[in-house]
């Protein structure tokens, strides 16, 4: 069979499934810039599998017209894995939940970036529990008014990035719901990373936490509390850049000044590929629960070989003159290796 | 000096000492000689359960029992006829397990006083009567062994180090036992060390002589080869051979294996080999937990391979919510449980058969799947390729019961030929299936409804799988309560549609009124016991069940054909109440939970007491 340029579109990656999400979810926006992003990759539709957890936003597969499973809550990196490494010829996505891939699969998260298994984690966090109608999540503010929290919540929030980067992602990136352009700029870089990826998209959820994010969106705040991170550019904000990140004068931190009284030389230049996770690991501190100073873009990206070629090379070099036996043949060579005896 | 020959139908030896003493190695030693030497065998070791007890310490004994016969053998032996004890605490350690009139090999040295203290001993058992009525050879071995290799190039802690081949050497004097193999066996292993393998040899060979000179052996032992088939053996013990078939079962299905695991006792030694299995088409991962275990197992067979994952009780609780998803997902994936004593972390060292319940009933909702039990050490690698058979061809997941009994034990395995073993192929789905062009992943098989195993890369039949109820065919999700109804039902029937060969009694006689049915690593026990009984004239059946979901058809009409049927199990009756259940039988059931195997003598008192009573 020859090769025919591919030649797909947002359409081709329509299932026929009727999506049923709530008037006004951001999920609308995630999954219609998803599939208008997808014919860019220049894969084959059934090269592409999309696995997903449980939640609002697991619901994703269904309605992707290319392989995908719906699994169970906050497992969708685990099963991601058996299936990135059996196959890496897969282009392999998962689409999570704050509470899906932060409270019940916190773990599976946390060993999938450590591993760099090359898979792609497009986590929506809404900062509440959409489908089970809205309990606080672990990464609802402190003092939270909830339904299992009337009277506010008494947690500690996570910071996503912070914890990706705490566990070795390689690629660490973040989004919004509601700019497709944004959106489809951090898919292109984490799509073109080899390795684990991790995206946060904030995303409203129009009936339990409406309205989450719309500092970020409004023309009126946005331009004062968005920090977009651009690889090789100093760090300003602001409507004019007049704000900007430099060092913290104590400790090891950075924080926001007016970028007139400081000297040129003092801004931040945003460097993606630092080699450490330290210099990420302080932008990502930069905002806090209330959402002022919030960096969106790529906070890191660097090279790593990937799991799955890591564990490709142990079986070829273990193959190697395997090749030309026959499955029967090995096996006999198998059983007959070591100790054995014959009776007569 | 002649010695006098005495020829024996069958003997146990239980090699006993120190952690640090080398038992182990020197019962498997002992093992191979025999096995060379064409008796039938079977070998049980017990280890302590610190990694690191503490010298001389009563739990820090470690031990290795060999039990051969001229006839085929089915248990490591109830007890042993022969204890050789490395010291006081070996001595202590298993002297309540020793038969009347056993012979015990003592090594005199390490009775000092500290060592006798240091585990209880308040005057020495080798100089008052607790040892009357056994026959004791009072062998100086450490001290021995320094004087055969006064002459040779190393230190005293290496020569000392030699006094288990010592034993060895004299122990395969007393059992006629070919010696070539362990002089092999020590040239290769200590082949860096040349002095080492010297002194080694030299210590077996001075144990051998000093059976041969000292009149305290005056009658050596020989027992005859078995009427074994012909043919290439190797021992391997449960997990070994569980592994092997894994192995076996991807090459047959010239599919890629690949097992998710996290580490648990007594589970762990199957990730171990098939992580160095790599040449053979495995891929091993160990996972962050036995949840991610089993998910990525399910993850690689929704790729294509066959996900497998291994593990034991605790990990199987873990596990269920997956199995769940597996069921719902219809694809193929093996659970291997290598059973120990629960619940909670229990007695994780100690064998039981106690998860039966949860393989068949552990899950939310009804989420049947296929159950089945290996029932020898060998067994485990036919077992593992039967899982992996109803796995593709039933596209489900298939929990294959194995013990920390099985898992250790050992027993010789004639290898098969590859190509006798079945043949495992499968069919991806590759076209769309529908009347319209379309492809309808779940369209069911008429015959193993089984649905398409379409795996991601093919072109034109990209589906969505998921957790949700779905309908029929189209797979869609589906709230339609008759949706629900029809795939609860079909879920059901598919387990149901599993080709399950009918289930065999052994009744030499003909005439038994009484039927012992068991299932898993008590076959063994069970087995030995009805041959005692039928060579006193008692008659008995005996059946096996390998298959417990679904169970073989014709149970109902065997169970029926008896007065009285008795399930003995390593647990609180498991089984029984799914045969009561079932069958509407008022089986027996003997229920034995302290951590241990049946031994075959207890069987056999509780089997006869039951046709008496009949
Ligand atoms: C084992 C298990 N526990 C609980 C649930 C119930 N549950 C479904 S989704 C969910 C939380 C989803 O929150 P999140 O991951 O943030 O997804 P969202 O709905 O907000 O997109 C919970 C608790 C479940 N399905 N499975
Ligand atoms: S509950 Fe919230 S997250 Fe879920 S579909 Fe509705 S708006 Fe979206
Ligand atoms: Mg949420």
């Amino acid at each position: 069979m020859t090769e025919v340029p591919l030649k797909l579109t947002a359409k081709d990656f329509r299932s026929d499934q009727e999506v049923r999400w709530c008037p006004g979810c951001g999920d609308f926006a995630i999954l219609s810039a998803i599939q208008s992003f997808m014919p860019e990759l220049g894969i084959p539709r059934e090269r592409i599998t999309f696995v997903s957890g449980i939640g609002c936003s697991s619901r994703f597969p269904y309605y992707l017209n290319t392989y995908g499973m719906h699994s169970i809550h906050g497992r969708a990196p685990a099963i991601a894995t058996g299936l990135a490494v059996s196959r890496p010829d897969l282009s392999v996505w998962v689409v999570s939940g704050d509470g899906d891939a932060l409270s019940i699969g916190g773990n599976h998260l946390l060993h999938a970036l450590r591993r760099n298994v090359n898979i792609k984690i497009l986590m929506f966090n809404n900062r509440i529990y959409g489908l089970t109608k809205g309990q606080c999540s672990p990464t609802s503010e402190f003092g939270k008014v909830t339904k299992s929290t009337p009277v506010g919540s008494r947690d500690t929030p996570f910071n996503p990035i912070a914890v990706a980067l705490g566990s070795e992602a390689s690629f660490v990136a973040r989004t919004i719901d509601s700019d497709r352009k944004h959106l489809h700029s951090v898919l292109r870089a984490a799509a073109a990373h080899q390795g684990s990826a991790f995206i946060e998209i904030y995303q409203n959820c129009a009936i339990f936490n409406d309205g989450a994010f719309d500092v970020l969106k409004d023309p009126a705040s946005r331009d004062s509390v968005l920090i977009r991170l651009e690889h090789g550019k100093p760090i300003t904000f602001g409507a004019t850049g007049e704000k900007c990140v430099v060092r913290e004068p104590r400790g090891f931190g950075l924080e926001v000044a007016d970028t007139a009284s400081v000297p040129r030389s003092e801004i931040i230049v945003h460097d993606e590929a630092v080699p450490g996770p330290a210099y990420a690991f302080t932008l990502s501190r930069l905002s806090d629960q209330d959402l002022s100073n919030t960096p969106i873009g790529v906070f890191r990206r660097v090279a790593r070989p990937t799991y799955e070629s890591m564990v490709q090379e142990q079986n070829t070099a273990a193959r190697t003159s395997a090749t030309d036996s026959t499955p029967d043949d090995l096996l006999a060579e198998l059983l007959h290796t070591g100790n054995t005896w014959t009776i007569r | 000096m002649a010695k006098q020959i005495q020829h024996l139908d069958r003997v146990a030896i239980r090699f006993a000492g120190d952690s640090g003493d080398g038992m182990q190695l020197t019962g498997d030693r002992f093992a191979s000689e025999t096995a060379i030497l064409g008796n039938d065998l079977s070998t049980l070791p017990n280890y302590p359960a610190e990694i690191r007890a503490p010298s001389g310490s009563l739990h820090g004994v470690s031990s290795f029992q060999v039990h051969f016969a001229a006839h085929d053998v089915l248990t490591p032996g109830d007890s042993p006829d022969v204890l050789v004890a490395m010291n006081p605490a070996a001595l202590r350690a298993n002297l309540a397990d020793l038969p009347p009139n056993a012979e015990i090999i003592v090594n005199t040295d390490e009775f000092t006083t500290r060592n006798l203290e240091k585990v209880g001993y308040t005057s020495n058992p080798l100089e008052n009567d607790s040892l009357d009525g056994f026959t004791v050879h009072r062998v100086p071995l450490t001290s021995a062994t320094i004087a055969a290799l006064a002459d040779f190039e190393v230190s005293k802690k290496d020569a000392e180090r030699a006094k288990n081949m010592f034993a060895l050497g004299l122990l395969s004097w007393m059992y006629s036992r070919p010696t070539e193999g362990t002089v092999e066996f020590l040239r290769q292993k200590f082949a860096k060390k040349p002095k080492i393998a010297a002194a080694n040899v030299a210590a077996f060979q001075a144990g051998w002589n000093y059976g041969e000179t000292t009149e305290d052996f005056a009658v050596r032992y020989e027992v005859k080869p078995a009427n074994l088939l012909p043919g290439t053996y190797r021992s391997v013990n449960g997990n070994s051979a569980l592994a092997y078939g894994l192995v076996a079962a991807g090459l047959r299905a010239h599919l890629p294996v690949f097992l998710g695991a996290y580490p648990i006792t007594p589970a762990s030694e199957i990730l171990h080999e098939l992580s160095a299995y790599k040449r053979y088409g495995v891929t091993t991962f160990q996972a962050e937990d036995e949840i991610a275990a089993v998910g990525s197992a399910l993850g690689a067979s929704y790729g294509g391979a066959l996900g497998v994952t291994s593990t034991s009780g605790p990990g199987l609780a873990l596990k269920t919510e997956t199995l769940g998803l597996a069921v719902m997902l219809e694809l193929p994936l093996v659970i291997v449980d290598v059973q120990r004593a629960g619940p909670s972390t229990g007695l994780p060292t100690k064998t039981e058969q106690s998860d039966l319940n949860i393989a068949l009933f552990g899950r939310h909702g009804e989420a049947p799947l296929a159950v089945i039990a290996a029932r020898s050490p060998a067994d485990c690698f036919y077992a593992a390729l039967e899982a992996a058979r109803i796995a593709l061809t039933y596209r489900m997941p298939v929990i294959l019961l194995s013990d920390g009994y099985l898992a250790n034990g050992s027993e010789p395995w004639l290898l098969p030929d590859p190509a006798d073993l079945p043949d495992l192929r499968v069919e991806f789905a590759t076209e769309p299936n529908g009347p319209d062009g379309k492809f309808l992943p779940y369209l069911h098989d008429p015959h193993t409804l089984a649905r398409p195993w379409a795996v991601p890369g093919t072109p034109g039949l990209e589906h969505r799988v998921g957790g949700l109820e779905k309908a029929n065919n189209t797979g869609a999700v589906s709230y339609v309560p008759a949706d629900h109804d029809l795939m609860m039902r079909l879920r059901a029937a598919r387990v149901e549609a599993i080709d399950v060969p009918d289930l065999e009694v052994e009744d030499p006689t003909g005439d038994a009124r009484v039927l012992v049915l068991g299932w898993g690593s008590t076959y063994g026990p069970i087995g030995a016991a009805c041959r005692k009984l039928r060579e006193r004239g008692v008659s008995i059946a005996q059946a096996h069940l390998r298959h417990i979901s679904p169970l073989p058809r014709n149970v109902g009409t065997v169970l029926a054909g008896y007065d009285r049927v008795i399930i003995p199990e390593m647990n609180l009756g498991q089984l029984a109440h799914v045969i009561r259940d079932r069958y509407l039988v008022d089986a027996v059931s003997y229920n034995k939970v302290n951590g241990q195997p049946f031994t075959s003598a207890e069987l056999e008192t509780v089997l006869e007491e039951v046709v008496r009573n009949d």
